[in-house]
C-alpha cells in the first residue's frame, strides 16, 4: 500500500511538474496582449506623446499573411505612441468586417477585391485592375456605411487554383481554361466561403462552367496539407504563398486566364469615427510602414510563418527592423 | 457582456428558426442563398452517419474485448487506464493530428472518432461484467451453463446499465467530435456553426441548436433501448 | 497637432532579408515530419501562455461546476422528489455538445472566457452531482441511525458522518470532471476562451505544434487524474479507492 501511494505521488508529481514547467517557462508576452508604444529612438517612426491617449484594437483575418500584416500594423501603431491591442484571427471577411462596425476592432487588412466582390457584390470584371481603382472604388463604398479604408500596399494578393505538379502534368493542365472536360473527375478543397465568393468556386461554376466532382471545404491551414497527401486534386491556394517558391517542383498554379480571380492590395478598413479620433498619424503610421510591402517581401514574411513557423509578431517585428521603421 | 450583447448584429431564436426552415440570403452579398430545412437535414444527416460508423467501429472493437476480459476478470488495470486515458485525449488535437497525418475525409475521421469511442465502452463493458455478483455467477456455472450462455444470459444483462452509460459516454464523446468534422474535410453542423461568415450569426445559432437536439435525441433513443433490453426481473435503476 | 513623421531612406528592407528557399534546404518545420525535436526545443516556450489559460480554464470551471452540483446534491439528498428532474437537467447539459453550447450562450454572454466557463462547468455538473447523490445514498442506514442515536442533529449527521463517507464517491465524480474538462477546453478557442486549442487551430498543419500542445493537454489531465486519486486516498485512508 505504501510503496503504492509513493509511486502515485511520484507520477503525479513527475506529470504535473512538466505541466508546470511549460506554463513557467512561458514568455510573458507571446500573445495578443496591450503593447505600449516604446521611443522611436533611432528608427523612422516617430512617437508622438500625444497618441498615447488613443486606444487602438487591429484586427485580422484567419490566416497567417492577415496575422502577419495586423502584427506589422500593431506594431507600427504601438511604436508611434499609441495604446495598441490585438485581436487577430477574427474569422473570414464577413466577421471582420462586423467586428469593425460592431467597435469590436479599431480596423483589419482586407483585399480591394475581396471588399468588392464579397461586401459590395461587384463581379470580377468589374473590379478596376489598377490598384488605385479598386482601392477607391471600394473606399467611395465603404464610406457609404460610416467606415473607410486607407491607400493600398504595394503587393497583391490572389485566389488561384492549384494543383500538384504531377497532376498538372497528368491532364496537361497550365490555365483554369484547361479544366474543362477534366473537372468533373477531379475534387475540389477550399475554405468554407469558397462556393458562395464569385472569386472562388462560384466564379469557377459560372464564369468558367466548370463543374467538379466534388468540393470539400477545409480549414485554410490545410491547403497544401489536402494536396500533398493526395486527397484534393486541386486546391484552392493564394498567389503570395511561400510554397509556390519553396516548393515549386511540388506545386503549381494554373493561369487564371479569363480573369475572374481579381488580384487585391491590401487597404486598411477602419470607420471614420476611430480614424478621426486617432489623428493623422493613424493613417500615416500605417501608410508609411506598409510601403515596404513589396511582392517579394510579403513572400518572405509568409515564409517565415508558415514555412519556418515562426510568429507572426516575430516576422513582423524583424519586417520593422529590418526596413528601418523601428529601432 | 451586456455590450457585446447588445452591440453584435442580433442572433435571435427566431432568427435561427427562420434559418432551419427557409434558405436565407449569404452574408456573403452576391452569393447562393444558404440555410433552410433541406441544407440542415443534409449536415444533420452527415454528422448522425459519422457518428453511427464511429459508434459501430468503436463497439465492434472495444465491446468484444471489455465483455471478454470483464468475464474473465483479467486486465483490470488495462480497462480502468484505458478508460481514463481515453477520458483526456483532447479532441481538437486529435483530429487535427489525423487531419494532418493520415488525410481528410469520412474514413479517416471515422477511425479518430472511434479512438475517443472505444474507451467508455471499454471500460464499461469490463467494469460491468466484472461486477456482477460472483455468488450469482458461480449458481449459473453450477447450473451447468456455458461460459458464454453465462455471458449472454446472467452477466450481460446484469450489466446493462452500465454499458449503456459507456455507450452513451461514447456517443456524446462522438457527437461532439462530430461537430468539428468540418476541420477534417466532413460536412457536419460544425459547418454551420464555424461558418458565420457564409451563414451569419442566425446561422450559427441554428446549429447550435440542431446539434444539441441532435444529442438530446440520440441520448433519448439511447434511454429507450436501454429500457427495452433491461430484463423486466431487474429493477429499474434511477439513471 | 502631431510632429510629422518623416521617413528616413526607409520601406527597403536591409540586405540579406530576402532569402532563397527550395524544396531540399526546408528546415524540419516545413516538412512533412512528425516531430521536429530541434524546433520543439527552441519554441516550447511559445506554449507557456496557452497552458496557463488551460489550467485556469479548467480549474474554474471545475470548481465553479463542483460548487454548483454539490449543493445541488446536497438539496436533494432529503428530498427524494427532487432527484429526478435534477438528474435530468444536469444530464441534459452534460449531452449537449461544449461547442454548440458555446454558441448557444453566445448572444447572451459573448465571445471570451466567461462563456468557456460556462459552458465548461455545465459539462461537470451531471457526474459530480450524481456521484455526489449516490455517496451519500451508500452510507448504511445502520451507521445514520447509530448517529442519530448518539444525539446529533440532521445537519451534524450530514456534515460530520454522510459527507466524510461519500468522500470516495465524491472524489472520483471529481476526478471524472476535471479529466474530461481538460480535454474538452481544448474546443475553448472557438468560443474566444483561449487554451491549448489556439496553438492547435493555429498551427493545425503542424505535426510537431500538435503533438506539443496535444501533448501537454493529455499530461495536464493525467497530472489531475493522479492528483485527485492520490487526494482521495489520502482523505479516505479507511477505504480502498474505487473507480467507477
Amino acid at each position: 500500500m505504501k510503496t503504492k501511494t509513493t509511486r502515485l505521488w511520484g507520477a503525479m508529481l513527475l506529470a504535473l511538474a512538466l505541466t508546470l514547467g511549460v506554463a513557467a517557462c512561458g514568455s510573458d508576452d507571446d500573445d495578443g496582449g496591450t503593447t505600449t508604444g516604446s521611443d522611436g529612438g533611432g528608427g523612422a517612426i516617430v512617437s508622438n506623446p500625444d497618441n498615447g491617449k488613443v486606444s487602438l484594437t487591429i484586427g485580422s483575418k484567419n490566416f497567417p499573411e492577415q496575422e502577419i500584416l495586423g502584427e506589422i500594423y500593431a506594431q507600427a501603431l504601438a511604436a508611434a505612441g499609441y495604446e495598441v491591442k490585438s485581436d487577430l484571427n477574427l474569422g473570414s471577411e464577413t466577421v471582420a468586417r462586423k467586428a469593425v462596425k460592431t467597435g469590436e476592432v479599431s480596423g483589419y487588412p482586407e483585399y480591394a477585391s475581396t471588399a468588392l466582390t464579397s461586401f459590395f457584390g461587384k463581379e470580377p470584371e468589374e473590379v478596376p485592375a489598377d490598384a488605385q481603382g479598386a482601392y477607391e472604388e471600394a473606399k467611395a463604398e465603404f464610406e457609404k456605411e460610416g467606415l473607410t479604408a486607407f491607400a493600398p500596399t504595394p503587393f497583391a494578393s490572389a485566389n488561384a487554383v492549384g494543383t500538384t505538379t504531377a497532376t498538372a502534368e497528368k491532364y496537361d493542365l497550365e490555365t483554369v481554361s484547361d479544366l474543362e472536360g477534366v473537372s468533373q473527375d477531379l475534387t475540389l478543397y477550399g475554405s468554407p466561403e469558397c462556393p458562395q465568393r464569385i472569386d472562388c468556386l462560384a466564379g469557377l461554376e459560372e464564369l468558367y462552367g466548370l463543374k467538379f466532382k466534388a468540393f470539400k471545404s477545409v480549414d485554410i491551414g490545410l491547403r497544401y496539407t489536402v494536396l500533398e497527401n493526395g486527397q484534393a486534386d486541386l486546391s484552392i491556394l493564394f498567389t503570395t504563398d511561400p510554397q509556390l517558391s519553396a516548393e515549386k517542383d511540388k506545386f503549381v498554379i494554373l493561369e487564371d486566364d479569363k480573369e475572374v480571380f481579381p488580384a487585391g492590395n491590401v487597404i486598411f478598413v477602419t470607420t471614420q469615427k476611430v480614424s478621426e479620433k486617432a489623428g493623422p498619424d493613424y493613417e500615416e503610421t500605417i501608410l508609411q510602414v506598409q510601403e515596404g510591402l513589396t511582392l517579394e517581401v510579403m513572400q518572405e514574411l509568409d515564409a517565415r510563418v508558415e514555412l519556418e513557423r515562426q510568429t507572426p509578431k516575430e516576422a513582423a517585428a524583424a519586417y520593422l527592423k529590418s526596413a528601418g521603421y523601428t529601432g | 457582456m451586456i455590450a457585446t450583447f447588445l452591440s453584435l448584429a442580433p442572433a435571435s431564436i427566431g432568427g435561427a428558426l427562420e434559418f432551419i426552415f427557409t434558405p436565407q440570403d449569404s452574408s456573403v452579398t452576391g452569393g447562393k442563398q444558404v440555410g433552410g430545412f433541406d441544407e440542415v437535414l443534409e449536415l444533420t444527416l452527415s454528422q448522425l452517419e459519422l457518428t453511427l460508423l464511429a459508434l459501430g467501429l468503436s463497439l465492434l472493437v472495444a465491446l468484444p474485448l471489455g465483455l471478454y476480459l470483464g468475464h474473465r476478470g483479467s486486465g483490470e488495470l488495462f480497462a480502468v487506464v484505458i478508460g481514463n486515458v481515453g477520458r483526456a485525449i483532447p479532441e481538437l488535437a486529435l483530429i487535427a493530428f489525423m487531419a494532418a497525418a493520415i488525410g481528410v475525409g469520412v474514413l479517416n475521421l471515422t477511425i479518430a472518432l472511434a479512438v475517443l469511442g472505444i474507451p467508455p465502452i471499454l471500460a464499461n463493458a469490463f467494469v460491468g461484467i466484472h461486477q456482477v455478483d460472483r455468488a450469482t455467477v458461480d449458481a449459473a456455472r453450477g447450473m451447468g451453463m456455458t461460459e458464454f450462455e453465462i455471458l449472454r444470459k446472467v452477466e450481460i444483462p446484469l450489466a446493462i446499465p452500465t454499458l449503456f452509460a459507456g455507450l452513451r459516454g461514447a456517443t456524446i464523446a462522438i457527437v461532439a467530435t462530430a461537430t468539428i468534422a468540418p476541420l477534417a474535410g466532413v460536412e457536419s453542423l460544425g459547418d454551420f456553426i464555424l461558418g458565420e461568415n457564409v451563414y451569419g450569426s442566425n446561422g450559427v445559432l441554428a446549429g447550435a441548436i440542431v446539434v444539441a437536439l441532435l444529442a438530446l435525441t440520440l441520448e433519448f433513443a439511447f434511454a429507450g433501448l436501454q429500457r427495452l433490453l433491461t430484463s423486466p426481473g431487474l429493477k429499474p435503476r434511477t439513471t | 497637432m502631431s510632429s510629422p513623421v518623416t521617413p528616413a531612406a526607409v520601406g527597403e528592407v536591409g540586405e540579406g532579408f530576402l532569402k532563397e528557399r527550395s524544396s531540399d534546404t526546408l528546415p524540419c518545420q516545413a516538412t512533412d515530419a512528425l516531430f521536429c525535436w530541434d524546433w520543439a526545443k527552441e519554441n516550447i516556450d511559445r506554449y507557456g501562455t496557452p497552458t496557463v489559460q488551460h489550467l485556469e480554464l479548467v480549474v474554474i470551471s471545475v470548481a465553479l461546476g463542483f460548487a454548483v452540483a454539490f449543493a445541488l446534491a446536497l438539496l436533494a439528498h432529503r428530498r427524494r422528489w427532487l432527484q429526478p428532474p435534477l438528474l435530468a437537467a444536469t444530464g441534459v447539459l452534460y449531452t449537449i455538445p461544449s461547442i454548440a453550447f458555446f454558441f448557444l450562450l453566445l448572444p447572451v454572454t459573448g465571445r471570451g472566457r466567461d462563456t468557456a466557463i460556462i459552458a465548461l462547468s455545465a459539462y461537470t455538473l451531471q457526474i459530480i452531482y450524481r456521484n455526489t447523490v449516490i455517496g451519500l445514498a451508500n452510507v448504511p442506514g445502520s451507521v445514520r441511525e447509530a448517529a442519530r442515536g448518539m444525539g446529533l442533529t440532521e445537519r451534524q449527521i450530514l456534515w460530520k458522518v454522510e459527507v466524510p463517507l461519500a468522500r470516495p464517491e465524491i472524489f472520483a465524480g471529481l476526478q471524472i470532471a476535471t479529466v474530461s474538462t481538460v480535454a474538452i477546453a481544448t474546443l475553448a478557442v472557438f468560443a474566444g476562451g483561449g487554451g491549448l486549442g489556439t496553438p492547435i487551430k493555429a498551427g493545425i498543419d503542424f505535426k510537431t505544434n500538435i503533438i506539443i500542445a496535444g501533448g501537454i493537454a493529455i499530461l495536464m489531465a493525467i497530472a489531475f487524474g493522479l492528483a485527485l486519486l492520490a487526494a482521495q486516498r489520502f482523505w479516505t485512508p479507511w477505504r480502498r479507492a474505487e473507480t467507477t
